[in-house]
């Protein structure tokens, strides 16, 4: 029993099947990659995740609770953390508010309303949130607004307020899209640091196969809507079917 | 101090300092002089700086924080002040009472309509809030001005909730629980505080320059003084950066395990309050309450207000009000007569040339200015006057810190 | 049955400035992606442009009539249009009464004008700042605009009328073959609805039948791709805004006769028409008219006694109402696009 269970889901928008009978189980505190070309229904199956869109039938379960049609901050409270393509992060904000704010909103639920309370006396808040930008590196930043950052930094601030809330489950999709390949690296990096250091269970949807296999343990790989293989990254890499019907493609 | 850090206290020291001594900073020319018609030091006047600057703050706190341009908050302005006028008629001549009813009232309406229109956002936000605020005036303009009382009787509601058109007036005959229904002398009675009268006044002759206290304005600057300290709370506050990541990035917001609505409604209703309480206010200064006051124009005359002092920061909309209530006061009073005294030491053809050059932006068409201004502060300046003043300090400063410069922009500024 | 229909007759003059008004609204958002606060104030300058014609045809000099004394004995002296001069007094006096419908002769090339100086001027340099900002810059230049009308034509309304010919009223039950009297409707609402009509129909015809129309048409779909197919799309925006400003001062010009022209008509008629655009769906053009009539009308059915009695002051507010109810319940309005304004 994985703690994402993804059960007999099926889509379809008009005449087209986006997802057909997908069955997905992902093991607590491994690192699964959901792959396939473009139109396989990766960013339909995110949406399903994230209980955004209802399949028509079928169940996604996270530790035995469903999520379909929760509000996202309910799926937040659950436990599951989400990355975007794009960095979304507060850009008007300063990199240490920025920080702040998922703290709170972890201590506090969904809302409170404290406006009275000044924030430099929120002593633990901030210590948490200062000792998270050390970690990721990011302390002498703490400053600067942080929608001046590199795309790199952004993505790492983006992460990095993600697991200050200590989700169960981290969703990312495709975390290096248009990144320069040194910060692609460098995001690769800081991924596999969280995997070691943490208990945390990652759930990764890609395109780029060089952050796939360098990260994943698990792969399933998506095409015309459902499951095509599910594997480990080695046997993947040689298998005929995926080969044909993805690998093929940018080979 | 105050639970506020270095730079705010100072801030706020003063701002109090400034409008404790305003009836001395804003008199400055003696009054038999020609400049005299530029002082602003009379109690009017100055109240009206106070009262439309505790709109403005109110209304910085939601559109300065959260982004949502409402075009309708001139309809808590009326809902306090009719509910003022009510405790005024009902209860007693107390502010204190009246200025509890009108916040209450406008909140409870903020929570309303907030809750309606913050289910959408961008300009339909702003076309809801400006449908209610112009059904609030229709409503105060016709239906809540029929007689209630019914055709034989003379009570009461005989011109109904609102008064209609006349506005809301004390008359002789209101049923006062507490305080007589008019003066020994037959009067009607004036709105006080605990017997301290708010139109009465003290002068102070100074030589050529007379001061006018009024307990009027220094009862509105105190209240003012809490709005504003309680404004800087709230931007300094956990729930103020809430208001601001919102205004950033919804997504991530919802993202983060917030939901945004409650911080919204709460930011509408606080925002709606502070409208209620200027309303009160203004009918605690001169009793009597229009359907006017909720004119989409009133509307917008606080949006002017909060750009052109500066959108988000804490001071500009206090600024900004006290400009634009100057300039449509003193502005308005000049005619062409002044002018020509003004420039009668050019010669005649000159003359006649510059004051007709002048003469459209001054008196009646002092709205000319003022739209040229603020289309002026819209392209030019979006932070309003905090900006200039900071890019003005700037250039004074040198170029030797260009880390502060940096800083300014990290940080929000006052 | 008579007052249904003459409640609809009356609602079809606001309403047709509603839809016009709107219209021009949806043409600019939906191009241009701006929201024009300025746009009651073309329809008030377009209103001025024919007091403004009025005043030139009627422009005299002072004759002396040698056939006519004053009281005194001496001769009259008399104002004498220039126009007599050029035409002589018949057609002279025709083109005077005449001076409204003239006037959109006269509108056509200003309005375009002011529409293509402000969107060169001010409106180009906001496509790329928040919807806020467009909003308060718009905001800004109505004031302005408002405020130069009222500096050169004063406070007061300026009676307009319409030509003689169509001042007056018939009897439109006796029409249609109803009991007389019953419906009795003013001409020249009658030749509004049908002037609106006309431009209406000419502006769809325009976007539909024409390779400039197409072109914009697929703006309005996806501007960056026509952008790209090499195609100017900014000189042809800028050309659909001076239309849209030609659209609501010819709005403006035959409103003249029905309500006299004052200098802040236009932000009257500017809050309800974006209740109006709102209703009818953000950027959908036929939404923007079929949205115009219908709360044009509503509104005259609301304002009947029977209406009143039973809901009083419905009238006032029944335009808000309606608006607050359709966004709340069709948040899109009545034929909004997805992705419009959904942010």
């Amino acid at each position: 029993m994985g703690i994402l269970e993804v059960k007999d889901v099926n889509k379809r928008f008009g005449g087209l099947q986006a997802l057909g009978n997908v069955n997905l189980s992902v093991a607590e505190n491994s690192c699964h990659a959901i792959i396939g070309p473009n139109g396989a229904g990766k960013s339909t199956l995110l949406n399903v995740l994230i209980g955004k869109l209802i399949p028509d039938t079928g169940s996604v379960m996270f530790d035995g609770q469903s999520v379909l049609g929760r509000k996202p901050y309910e799926i937040n409270q659950m436990g599951i953390s989400r990355v975007f393509q794009t960095p979304e992060i507060f850009g008007d904000l300063t990199v240490l508010e920025n920080m702040l704010i998922p703290i709170f909103a972890s201590r506090d639920g969904a809302f409170r309303m404290h406006a009275i309370e000044n924030t430099t006396s929120e002593k633990e808040v901030i210590e948490q949130a200062e000792h998270m930008l050390e970690e990721l590196g990011m302390a002498d930043k703490r400053h600067f607004h942080s929608a001046s950052m590199s795309r790199g930094d952004k993505r790492r601030l983006e992460i990095g307020m993600c697991l200050s809330q200590n989700p169960r489950l981290l969703l990312l999709d495709e975390p290096t899209a248009g990144m320069a390949r040194a910060d692609t690296n460098n995001t690769i990096d800081l991924l596999k640091q969280i995997k070691e250091e943490r208990d945390i269970t990652i759930a990764i949807i890609e395109h780029d196969m060089h952050v796939v296999f360098s990260l994943a343990e698990r792969i399933t790989v998506l095409a015309q809507g459902s499951p095509l293989v599910e594997d480990t990254p080695d046997k993947i890499k040689g298998h005929p079917k995926v080969r044909e019907a993805y690998l093929g493609e940018t080979a | 101090m105050f639970g506020l850090d270095k730079k705010d206290t100072s801030l706020l020291i003063l701002v109090a300092i400034l409008t404790m001594l305003a009836p001395f900073i804003l008199n400055p020319f003696p009054a038999s002089s020609g400049l005299a018609q530029f002082n602003a030091g009379y109690p009017d006047l100055m109240q009206r700086f106070v009262i439309f600057g505790i709109f403005a703050i109110g209304f910085n706190i939601l559109f300065g924080l959260t982004g949502y341009l409402s075009f309708g908050h001139a309809a808590f302005i009326g809902v306090g002040s009719y509910a003022a006028m009510w405790m005024f008629k009902l209860v007693g001549m107390n502010v204190l009472p009246a200025l509890a009813l009108s916040m209450v009232m406008s909140g409870l309406f903020a929570v309303v309509i907030g809750y309606i229109s913050l289910r959408r956002s961008g300009i339909y936000f702003s076309i809801l809030t400006l449908a209610f605020a112009m059904m609030s005036y229709a409503l105060a303009y016709s239906v809540l001005a029929t007689d209630m009382d019914g055709p034989d009787q003379q009570g009461l509601l005989q011109k109904g909730l609102t008064g209609g058109e006349t506005g809301l007036q004390l008359t002789l005959q209101d049923p006062r629980v507490f305080g007589e229904q008019a003066t020994a002398d037959g009067n009607l009675p004036v709105p006080s505080l605990f017997g301290l009268e708010m139109r009465s006044s003290t002068e102070l002759v100074m030589g050529d320059w007379v001061f006018t206290f009024s307990t009027g304005y220094y009862f509105c600057a105190v209240v003012m003084l809490l709005a504003f300290y309680l404004s800087i709370r709230i931007f300094r506050s956990p729930f103020g950066m809430m208001l601001r990541a919102i205004k950033s990035n919804q997504q991530r917001i919802n993202y983060t395990g917030l939901n945004a609505k409650p911080y919204m409604l709460a930011a509408f209703v606080i925002s709606g309050v502070y409208a209620g309480l200027a309303g009160g206010l203004m009918a605690a200064m001169d009793p009597l309450a229009g359907p006017e006051r909720m004119f989409w124009t009133a509307s917008g005359e606080v949006v002017l207000m909060t750009i052109l002092g500066g959108v988000g920061t804490l001071i500009g909309p206090v600024l900004g009000a006290g400009l634009i209530k100057y300039m449509e006061n003193i502005l308005s009073k000049i005619n062409s007569d002044i002018l020509h005294t003004w420039f009668a030491f050019l010669p005649d053809g000159l003359e006649d040339f510059v004051v007709g050059m002048i003469y459209p932006f001054i008196g009646k068409g002092w709205h000319l200015t003022l739209g040229l201004i603020f289309m002026a502060v819209v392209i030019f300046l979006p932070g309003g006057l905090v900006e200039a003043g900071q890019r003005i300090s700037r250039v004074f400063k040198g170029r030797k810190a260009p880390e502060g410069a940096k800083k300014s922009t990290t940080e929000p500024a006052e | 049955m008579d007052a249904i229909i003459l409640q609809v007759l009356n609602g079809l003059d606001k309403g047709s400035a509603y839809a016009l008004i709107a219209l021009g609204l949806t043409l600019i958002f939906g191009t241009l992606g701006v929201v024009n606060f300025a746009h009651g104030a073309l329809f008030m300058i377009g209103a001025f442009c024919a007091v403004t014609l009025s005043r030139i045809l009627t422009l005299s000099h002072e004759v002396i009539d040698e056939t006519r004394t004053d009281f005194l004995g001496n001769p009259l002296k008399v104002d004498v249009p220039y126009v007599y001069d050029i035409f002589g007094q018949a057609t002279g006096d025709a083109i005077i009464d005449w001076a409204v419908p003239l006037s959109i002769l006269f509108a056509i090339p200003v309005m375009i004008l002011i529409g293509v100086v402000m969107e060169r001027g001010l409106i180009k340099h906001f496509y790329k700042r928040p919807h806020a900002d467009q909003i308060l810059v718009t905001f800004g230049l109505a004031i302005v605009l408002q405020e130069i009308v009222k500096y050169y034509y004063g406070a007061n309304p300026i009676p307009t009328p319409a030509p003689e010919a169509f001042t007056g009223s018939f009897d439109f039950g006796a029409l249609i073959g109803m009991e007389a009297n019953n419906i009795i409707y003013p001409y020249w609402r009658l030749v509004y609805f049908g002037f609106a009509a006309i431009v209406i129909g000419a502006v769809f015809a325009f976007l539909q039948f024409t390779t400039f129309g197409m072109v914009v048409r697929a703006g309005m779909a996806d501007r960056e791709t026509v952008g790209l197919l090499g195609i100017n799309i900014d000189r042809r925006f800028t050309i659909m805004f001076g239309i849209a400003a030609a659209v609501a001062g010819l709005a403006g010009v035959m409103y003249t006769p029905i309500n006299s022209p004052n200098y802040h008509m236009g932000m009257d008629f500017l809050v309800l028409s974006f209740v109006v655009v709102v209703v009818g769906g953000m950027g959908s053009l036929p939404g923007a008219v079929l949205a115009g009539f219908l709360l044009g009308i509503l509104e005259s059915f609301a304002s009947m006694r029977e209406v009143i009695d039973i809901i009083p002051g419905i009238n006032q507010i029944i335009i808000y109402l309606v608006a607050i109810i359709i966004l709340l319940t069709r948040p899109r309005g009545l034929m909004g696009r997805k992705g419009v304004m959904e942010d």
